[in-house]
C-alpha cells in the first residue's frame, strides 16, 4: 500500500475556548467563518460538510453536519455527522479526506463545536443498567479522572514518575498557552501552586486535570489540484489519519470499562492500543517519529502527556520522565509538545478538540503561531483517544 | 440484593462470575453472554466460570470529590473512598472495584495482595444493595 495523496489544509479557524454560555452552533459558525476567511473562499464553494457531533446539546448535536449546513444556509451539499467521543473530530477529518481522495469533491468543510456543563462529565440521563458508561458511575463511582489517575499511579510505580513531573507538565503547558489567544486559561502556574491544589483522584490534583470547555474549531480541506489552481503553491497538508480501534486483548483498562480484556487465551498485541494509534498514521504516511518537529497530544491529565511521549515514539518506554526533565518538550526544545497550551489551557470541548489540534499544527507549520512559534517546524502529529476504543491521530507536513 | 444481576454471587463463598470462551480460554468480565469477543471465535461456546477472589493490586486511586449521579453518596458530608484495579493471575485480567469504607490510599501499594469482599453499595430504609469490593488481604476496618 503506497501512501495516500496529500490533501491541503487551506483554512483553519477557531472560536476561543471558555465558558461563554451560548449555543454550540454559535461557536461552530464563528469557527467556520474564520476558516473560510483563512482559505479565502465562500461557504457556497464548499462541496461537502463533515460535522463532529456533540451528545450534550440535544438532537442538533447528533446531526452536526446538517446543523451547520442549515446554519450557514442550505446549499444542497452532502453532509456527514461523526461521533467517536474525543476522537469525533478526527473521524470528521477522515470523512472529508476520503471524499476528496475518492475524487467525489474538491472542497470540504470540517467543523466541531460544543457547549459543556460544569464539573465532571456525567453519563446520559435515565436508568440504563446495560450501559457501561452509566454503570461505572452507579456501581463504582468511577469518573473520568478515576481512569486518568489509575494510569498516573501505574506510571509512578513502573517508571518512577513523580507528582512533581506531573506538575512540570502543567507549568510547561500553561507557559505555552500564555501566547495563545484561543486558549481559555492564560495564566502562568508554579509547581507549588499545582501541588497546593486539592486532590481530585490520587495522585492527581485539580491543576493536573483538564476542565471541560465551550469552543469550536473548523477547517477547509481541498485536493492538491484545487489548492494549486487557486494559487496555493505550498499549503500545509495532511499525510496520514488514524482512527484505529484496539486489538484484542486490550490489556489496559479503558474508560468506561470495568475490566481489561483477558490475555489468558490470546496473547496481547505487539503494541498497546495507545501506541498503535499514531503508529498507524506514521505507517500510512511513510513519515516516522524521528521526523516529527512538534506534537499536540491529549493531556486530559498532565500524567497522560508522559504516556503519549512514548506512545507517539518520541522516546522509548519508561523514558518520558527523562525527556520532560531534559526540556526537550518545551518550546525551544528538540520536539515541543502541546505548544498550543494543550488541554491544560483549553479544557476539553469534545467534538472540537481533535480539529483544534490540527488547527494548531497548521499555524505552526505556516510560521503563524506568534509568541508560541516552534521555529522551523515542518512535520507535526496529533494524538488523542476517545472512550469506547477510538484512536485519533493526524500527521501534518509542509 | 446484588446491585447488578449475574455479575457476582453473595453466597458463603462470594465470587465474580465471568464467562470463558470455549475455543481460546479467554475470560470475559463483566460476563459476556452474546458471543466470544476473541476475534474469529464468534461461534465459540461461552461458559460461566467463577473468578479468582484474590489478586495483585495493579493500580489504585480515590474519589476526592463526590462523583455525579447516578452515584449515590453514603454520607453527608461526602467521605472519599478508594477504587482499586486488581489483576487476577489465572484469568490474566484486571478488574475494578471500590474499596470498603475506611481503606485509604495510604493502605494501598501497587503489587500488594488483595481480596474480594461483599459490602454495601448503598442502603435505603427498605433495601440494601450489595457490591463486590477489593480490600488488602486480611484488612479489617480500623
Amino acid at each position: 500500500m503506497s501512501a495516500p495523496d496529500p490533501i491541503a489544509i487551506l483554512g483553519v479557524g477557531m472560536h476561543p475556548w471558555g465558558k461563554w454560555g451560548k449555543n454550540f452552533v454559535t461557536y461552530g459558525v464563528a469557527a467556520i467563518r474564520a476558516a473560510l476567511a483563512d482559505a479565502g473562499i465562500d461557504h457556497t464553494d464548499v462541496q461537502f460538510i463533515a460535522g463532529a457531533d456533540t451528545v450534550r446539546n440535544g438532537y442538533p448535536g447528533y446531526v452536526a453536519g446538517a446543523t451547520f449546513a442549515q446554519a450557514m444556509g442550505w446549499t444542497g451539499v452532502p453532509v456527514t455527522s461523526t461521533y467517536g467521543a474525543c476522537a469525533s473530530g478526527t473521524m470528521a477529518i477522515e470523512a472529508a479526506r476520503q471524499r476528496i481522495l475518492a475524487g467525489l469533491c474538491d472542497v470540504a468543510l470540517v467543523v466541531g463545536a460544543d457547549t459543556t456543563p460544569k464539573g465532571f462529565l456525567a453519563p446520559n440521563a435515565g436508568t440504563r443498567g446495560d450501559d457501561p458508561d452509566w454503570l461505572r458511575f452507579r456501581l463504582l463511582g468511577a469518573t473520568n479522572p478515576t481512569y486518568f489517575a489509575l494510569a498516573a499511579r501505574r506510571r509512578m510505580d513502573l517508571y518512577g514518575a513523580t507528582q512533581d513531573d506531573f506538575a512540570a507538565i502543567k507549568v510547561k503547558n500553561a507557559r505555552h498557552g500564555l501566547e495563545n489567544p484561543n486558549a481559555r486559561y492564560r495564566k502562568e502556574y508554579t509547581a507549588e501552586e499545582v501541588m497546593a491544589s486539592p486532590v481530585v483522584a490520587d495522585p492527581l490534583r485539580l491543576l493536573h486535570i483538564c476542565a471541560t470547555s465551550d469552543g469550536g474549531a473548523a477547517m477547509i480541506l481541498t485536493s492538491m489540484d484545487w489548492a494549486r489552481s487557486h494559487g496555493h503553491v505550498d499549503p500545509v497538508t495532511i499525510r496520514g489519519v488514524s482512527t484505529v480501534t484496539p486489538t484484542f486483548p486490550n490489556t489496559i483498562i479503558e474508560m468506561p470499562n470495568f475490566a481489561s480484556d483477558s490475555s489468558a487465551g490470546v496473547a496481547p498485541p505487539a503494541r498497546t492500543f495507545k501506541a498503535s494509534i499514531t503508529h498507524a498514521a506514521y505507517e500510512q504516511s511513510g513519515i516516522g517519529p524521528g521526523e516529527v518537529d512538534l506534537a499536540e497530544v491529549y493531556d486530559l491529565s498532565a500524567a497522560l502527556e508522559l504516556d503519549w511521549y512514548e506512545d507517539i515514539g518520541l522516546c522509548a518506554e519508561g523514558e518520558a520522565e527523562g525527556l520532560l526533565r531534559s526540556g526537550a518538550t518545551a518550546i525551544g526544545g528538540r520536539v515541543p509538545v502541546n505548544p498550543s497550551g494543550g488541554l491544560a489551557c483549553f479544557g476539553e470541548a469534545v467534538p472540537a478538540q481533535a480539529i483544534a489540534q490540527v488547527c494548531e499544527l497548521t499555524w505552526q507549520l505556516r510560521g503563524e503561531a506568534g509568541g508560541r512559534q516552534v521555529e522551523g517546524a515542518q512535520v507535526g502529529v496529533t494524538a488523542n483517544q476517545g472512550l469506547f476504543g477510538h484512536g485519533s491521530s493526524v500527521l501534518v507536513a509542509k | 440484593m446484588p446491585a447488578v444481576d449475574g455479575w457476582f454471587t453473595i453466597d458463603d463463598e462470594p465470587h465474580l462470575i465471568g464467562t470463558r470462551c470455549g475455543d481460546t480460554g479467554s475470560i470475559f468480565f463483566p460476563p459476556e453472554r452474546n458471543s466470544s469477543r476473541a476475534p474469529g471465535h464468534l461461534d465459540a461456546t461461552l461458559t460461566d466460570v467463577p473468578l479468582s477472589t484474590r489478586g495483585r493490586l495493579w493500580s489504585y486511586t480515590n474519589a476526592g470529590y463526590q462523583p455525579p449521579a447516578p452515584f449515590v453518596p453514603q454520607s453527608d458530608p461526602y467521605i472519599p473512598f478508594c477504587i482499586a484495579a486488581v489483576e487476577l493471575e489465572a484469568e490474566q485480567i484486571v478488574i475494578l472495584g471500590q474499596c470498603p469504607a475506611g481503606v485509604t490510599v495510604d493502605d494501598l501499594k501497587v503489587g500488594m495482595a488483595m481480596e474480594l469482599v461483599i459490602d454495601t453499595l448503598d442502603r435505603t430504609e427498605d433495601s440494601e444493595l450489595l457490591m463486590w469490593k477489593w480490600q488488602p488481604l486480611g484488612w479489617s476496618a480500623p
